[in-house]
């Protein structure tokens, strides 16, 4: 595997470079750019970057009143800040009369590590999700990070962003990867159990799949990295050929990837969905590592779900 | 002001308030205290003022308005009707399922609306967003706010205050409408915003302090705040809520209730009675 990237690197590289491209696009953060990774995008362009300072309900809401006169405002701070301190003013002033506003949120989930449960956003899905209108996405590496947020440029409406602190794994090839805005993507194909994946978790399933594969068991890999609007086709599609579905996401089991994807299947194919996922608790200080093995979000777990998955069919 | 234009705008601006109370008494439901207290505002704002265009509400040049205390729409609505946004008739369909003109502003479906309000506080936010892309996009255009003296007591109006003299943003100007009633009761006793002017003085404002209703005085803040370069204005403009209809005057329990079908006709009898008096 090719070098360890954060997402939330790749995010401030990409502001930084379509920026060029795209002459309207501006960024605000709320003072933590040296953490959100804007500052690489300040430093270039810093008459179209806006530090707000500590104030991030009323930064949402300026970059509400921005994009109304044609600029492509991207608004960055910590996930916890972003979709939880300043949901009403997402929900109300961006989400509601459906403005071209993109929330750039980092330091999502666990993997956060040592600052702990203050700033371990594990309910960001659920309550962006919650917006009507709102397109929710997480990238699983640095190449499709970029993609995405050029993606989220050329989309017209409300778009939150969930990058991750912590250095991951290339996994994909920056020449051939094409992002298409709430399509999932099959990674791997197999026949017994689908991982749907988002975020860290896809590597961790591609692990997972490994594992199996040992005992003969055949997982199919999905990349989910649009939470909503969720790729429904693509999900019914694997519940239908795999009968059993387990999702993996750094994010609480409540309302999150899990919880879209149940929604989706229940309705519509029902078939065993487990989720991998914290389970209804609060994260705590760490190193990152021993972090994921104490909330269950390790290969290892995705593997044993699965078992338990196809056991339930 | 000439007294023949300022005859004038007061007439409108009672026009105003008829068709604000008609609003809410159709509804049976919605806010005239704090719709009658913004009349002589808005009339001045929008039959003076901006730069706006009835035929063209998104004119990507025009003077734009937040209505941060969103919940005095039939005020918006009515001065929108009367310079001929959407017909007058209109209104009576104000806050009916089937009716655009939601029960607080909405910039999505309403023409001449250009952001939706209603949460208190984060109207003011917007107009800084507008104010600064208006400076970016350097064509000069102006924005303009009001918020309510209750509304002042929410924490984000003090960080949109810190951010528009941060970024000097002095195309915009932001009224107080300070009515000093809000729903709990006289807002120096729910919660004292008071000294509204010293406090966005300290955050770097241009300040003036005027009465609500003195067209004069809003003419002479309007063109104080066009004149100054380099921080934002606040006026802070001391209303009389419920102003024009006697029973409403000053009278909290008039802040979200609608008037029944005897005091409507009053209501409209004394509007009536001022506009024939001018």
């Amino acid at each position: 595997m090719a070098e360890k990237i954060a997402t939330r690197e790749a995010y401030g590289n990409a502001l930084a470079e379509f920026g060029e491209k795209y002459e309207k696009l501006v960024v605000l953060d709320a003072d933590l750019a040296a953490a959100t990774k804007t500052g690489t995008f300040k430093k270039k362009f810093p008459d179209r970057f806006f530090d707000c300072g500590i104030a991030e309900g009323n930064m949402m809401v300026v970059a509400a009143g921005l994009s109304t006169t044609g600029f492509i405002p991207f608004a960055s701070s910590f996930a916890m800040f972003a979709a939880g301190r300043a949901f009403e003013q997402v929900r109300n002033a961006i989400g509601y009369p459906h403005l071209n506003v993109k929330i750039g949120a980092t330091h999502a989930g666990i993997s956060v590590g040592e600052d702990g449960a203050t700033h371990q956003c594990l309910e960001d899905f659920a309550t962006m999700r919650s917006i009507p209108g709102m397109v929710v996405m997480q990238p699983a590496d640095a190449v499709e990070a970029r993609a995405m947020v050029e993606a989220a440029i050329n989309y017209v409406g409300p778009c939150y962003m969930r990058f991750g602190r912590y250095a991951v794994p290339t996994l994909f090839d920056k020449d051939t990867y094409k992002f298409e805005l709430g399509k999932g993507i099959v990674l791997a194909d197999g026949k017994d159990v689908t991982l749907v994946a988002t975020g860290l978790m896809v590597e961790q399933a591609l692990i997972a799949r490994e594992t199996l594969a040992a005992e003969g068991i055949s997982a199919r890999v999905v990349n989910i990295h649009t939470i909503k609007p969720l790729d429904e086709e693509l999900i019914l599609s694997c519940a239908a050929e795999t009968g059993a579905i387990v999702t993996a996401e750094e994010h609480n089991i409540i309302g999150g990837l899990g919880a879209a994807v149940c929604e989706c299947v229940c309705a519509n194919k029902p078939v065993p969905v487990l989720r991998v996922g914290t389970n209804d608790t609060f994260g705590r200080s760490g190193k990152v590592p021993p972090l994921m093995e104490l909330y269950g979000l390790t290969a290892n777990d995705i593997a044993a779900k699965a078992k338990a998955a196809i056991a339930l069919k | 002001m000439l007294e023949t234009r300022k005859k004038e705008l007061t007439k409108i601006a009672y026009e105003l308030r008829k068709a604000a109370v008609t609003a809410v008494y159709s509804a049976a439901s919605g806010h005239p205290g704090g719709s009658l207290s913004i009349a002589e505002i808005l009339t001045y704002l929008y039959f003076e003022e901006m730069n706006i265009d009835p035929k063209d509400p998104a004119k990507a040049d025009r003077d734009r308005f937040v209505l941060s205390k969103g919940h005095a729409s039939p005020a918006i609505y009515a001065a929108l009707a009367l310079r001929g946004y959407f017909p007058v008739d209109d209104l009576k369909t104000f806050r009916q399922v089937d009716s655009v003109l939601q029960g607080h502003p909405d910039m999505k479906h309403i023409p001449g609306i250009d952001m939706t309000t209603g949460s208190l506080g984060l109207g003011i936010s917007a107009a800084c967003g507008m104010a600064l892309g208006a400076k970016k996009n350097g064509i000069g255009n102006r924005v303009w706010a009001i918020i309510g003296d209750g509304e002042s007591e929410e924490g984000q109006v003090w960080e949109a205050a810190m951010f528009a003299a941060h970024y000097k943003l002095d195309n915009l100007c932001v009224f107080a409408d300070f009515n000093g009633l809000q729903i709990d009761g006289p807002v120096a006793e729910v919660m004292n915003p008071a000294p509204l002017g010293d406090k966005f003085r300290a955050f770097g404002w241009n300040v003036i302090e005027i009465d609500a209703h003195d067209l004069d005085a809003i003419e002479a803040a309007v063109a104080l705040a066009k004149a100054t370069k380099g921080k934002p204005t606040a006026v802070i403009a001391t209303s009389t809520k419920g102003k024009g209809v006697s029973y409403m005057e000053n009278n909290v329990s008039w802040h979200g209730s609608a008037p029944k079908q005897e005091q409507y006709e009053q209501a409209i009898a004394e509007l009536d009675a001022a506009i024939a008096a001018i």
